[in-house]
């Protein structure tokens, strides 16, 4: 049970200054306003096309505004100049893992619920019926996300080219997630129905299984000194 | 009796940069050992290696017979570090940080006595402020508070007396004697001559990733102490 | 060792050379520029499968063992098998101007062999940028680990997005049919390319080796 109270604490810990400074939430809000004109602007009016564009254009959004907030998982410990304390404190160092990673899902959720809105708002959706299985698709695929992004903004945290490296590595290892969310997303906004991509959610479950695994054995190789 | 931190030429290097040479220290329980050395001597690196931040390329350092590496989640429990950096969070009140660092640490503690500790540094008035409107000299007493709680046998402090006001100061003092005398043994690193070498039993001069000079304080006053450090610190420069 | 290596690999090269171009048929359609295929294929089967797969037992090995060789084993066989990677894809790239009338084109294995390019550029890149070698053998271990067990995900991904509605039953696509000979070059030159990887290595690991010795 240490485990889970120390997981919770990291948690706790993360949230109560995101709470006092709004800093995250705050400048993703804005971003998914800014990019959803981005796409209207860089689309066109043309409202079919952008229906087709659709599942593309979700998870595109989905996957920028991601890598803004998992970016910064370990920022707080930066500035702070708390990396070291982190390492120094004895115990199982994936709890810290999956402290923050709690921490990056339910602030991934809660842009990707914002930017769920404004798509039916600006593009005028119906989600009614298939918001169930979309749910099921954002989850799985923002898991597979999160479990990556976590790992690699540890490792790029002190790095000076952090900007840089972390996209580059993330993206082509988020190539599977990827390619089966936009696939699973366009069966399910179609009315096709999660069974028509049932094969896509397996390898979604499969992807943030082996992500998760790996995730939790290696932070701690990648935290120590 | 077998020393608590044990150093046996103790080499690192970063790259192509040697930083340490052969370093060799030992350090008993209730001793307090002060290591001067000029900027780049080396005197951080050896304590980080002890704190097993860092890995040596060559030698060993020991902590109660256990391994700076091999058992680097043991000598944690033992050992606290206290670095350049505050580990303070500063968005958030002292109360909190010291909760979250020890329940962190898988000891987490009662609200009174996170309050006593605050109380024994003084900042029990200043428990509910953010650390952020805290003076250089209120975080360093913050960070000892988490010490206290901690309750380690060893301590290895980088510089703990810059930036201190003479009050902090003196409070620092008292509170690393009061440390020594339950037991605790202390490697605290400076660069100053002043007062707090009182606080040290003996003393160590690093140059060139080398210890060129191990000695008891006891008797040595301090214009002598800094004539010696001239001759071996800034002679290998 | 290493110059028995050399020697068997030229034997190796050689021998699938001669199997390409001499022994095995002219395609019918393609004609002459379908034996590229004899170093489009091995050099990605070696590439996806084989370096990868020695990236991940290396690099699971390093954090187990701690042990410098094997992280040069790792790295090595990452550098190995980006080189292969591209070869495939200009190769590729080569055989699909003359037959498809394009550079390029987003069929499975291409789409596959330059996402697993751009990971692996992704694990050399962050190899260079950090200076301190034990992290950065120790970051990259975790890397490569990632990266190899992606592999097959990345693998099922391209061929169900390029297969479009059908899920399925096959694991890659292939030659419908495929003559006896032409199968028996194509084995021979993977065979060969396999030895090639495995000089490379080796050339590469001594090569960090030594690096690593003048540094110290």
């Amino acid at each position: 049970m240490s485990f889970a109270r120390r997981a919770l604490i990291v948690f706790w810990k993360d949230a109560l200054v995101e709470r006092r400074t709004k800093e995250a939430l705050n400048a993703l809000v804005f971003f998914s306003l800014v990019l959803l004109f981005v796409f209207q602007f860089a689309l066109g009016p043309d409202r079919e096309r952008l229906v087709a564009l659709l599942p593309g254009l979700l998870w595109l959004g989905f996957v920028l505004s991601g890598m803004l907030a998992l970016g910064r998982s370990f920022l707080i410990e930066r500035e702070n100049d708390c990396w070291e304390a982190l390492l120094l404190a004895p115990g199982d160092k994936s709890a810290i893992y999956a402290g923050k990673l709690a921490g990056n899902l339910a602030l991934m959720f809660t842009v990707e619920a914002l930017l769920l809105v404004l798509f039916t708002v600006f593009f005028n959706l119906d989600l009614t019926g298939v918001l169930p299985a979309l749910l099921v698709v954002v989850v799985l695929g923002t898991v597979g996300l999160a479990t990556l992004g976590t790992l690699f903004a540890a490792m790029t945290a002190d790095l000076r080219a952090r900007e840089l490296l972390f996209p580059v590595l993330l993206l082509p290892l988020e190539v599977p997630v990827l390619l089966g969310t936009v696939k699973a997303t366009e069966a399910v906004l179609s009315g096709e129905g999660l069974a028509a991509a049932s094969h896509w959610l397996a390898l979604l479950s499969a992807a943030d299984a082996v992500f998760v695994v790996v995730g939790f054995l290696t932070f701690e190789f990648v935290i120590e000194g | 009796m077998s020393p608590f931190i044990y150093v046996r030429d103790l080499g690192k290097r970063f790259g192509a940069l040697t930083v340490l040479d052969g370093v060799s220290l030992e350090v008993r329980a209730g001793e307090a050992l002060a290591l001067l050395g000029a900027n780049g001597a080396g005197k951080t690196t050896v304590l980080r290696v002890v704190a097993t931040l860092l890995r040596p390329s060559r030698g060993r350092a020991t902590v109660a017979g256990l391994d700076c590496v091999k058992e680097a989640e043991q000598v944690r429990r033992l050992v606290a570090y206290v670095g350049h950096g505050s580990h303070l969070y500063e968005d958030l009140t002292a109360r909190e940080n010291l909760k979250f660092w020890m329940t962190l640490a898988d000891a987490p503690v009662a609200d009174d006595a996170i309050q006593g500790a605050l109380a024994a540094v003084d900042l029990d008035r200043a428990e509910g402020e953010r650390v952020r409107r805290f003076s250089a000299g209120m975080k360093r007493r913050l960070s000892l508070a988490r010490l206290l709680l901690v309750r380690p046998r060893g301590l290895l402090l980088d510089e703990p007396f810059a930036s201190l006001d003479q009050a902090a100061k003196k409070w620092l003092a008292e509170h690393l004697l009061a440390f020594k005398a339950a037991g605790g043994a202390i490697v605290m690193s400076t660069h100053s001559f002043g007062r707090e070498l009182d606080v040290a039993d003996r003393v160590a001069i690093l140059a060139e990733g080398r210890v060129v000079l191990d000695t008891a304080r006891a008797g040595l006053a301090a214009d002598e102490l800094q004539r010696l450090y001239a001759l071996h610190a800034e002679a290998e420069a | 060792m290493v110059r028995i290596l050399g020697w068997l690999t030229l034997l190796a090269l050689g021998a699938g050379l001669v199997m390409a171009f001499g022994v095995a048929p002219r395609e019918v359609t393609q004609g002459n520029v379908q034996r590229i295929m004899y170093l489009h294929v091995p050099s990605a089967i070696i590439g996806e499968y084989l370096a990868f797969g020695i990236l991940l037992l290396a690099s699971i090995g390093y954090l187990a063992t701690r042990s410098e060789a094997v992280d040069r084993v790792a790295h090595a066989s990452a550098e190995v098998g980006v080189l292969f990677l591209a070869i495939t894809i200009v190769s590729g790239s080569i055989w699909g101007k003359p037959t498809w009338g394009t550079w390029w084109t987003w069929d499975a294995r291409l789409t596959t062999v330059t996402i697993l390019f751009v990971i692996g550029l992704g694990y050399l890149l962050l190899r260079g940028m950090i200076e301190d070698a034990e992290r950065a053998a120790r970051y990259a271990a975790v890397v490569g680990i990632v990266a190899a067990l992606n592999v097959p995900l990345v693998h099922f991904s391209v061929y169900w997005w390029r297969t479009l509605h059908q899920p399925p039953s096959l694991l890659k696509p292939g030659p419908a049919s495929v003559s006896l000979s032409l199968l028996v070059a194509l084995l021979i030159n993977i065979a060969a390319f396999a030895i090639l990887y495995a000089y490379f290595v080796a050339k590469r690991v001594n090569l960090l080796r030594r690096e690593a010795e003048t540094l110290a």
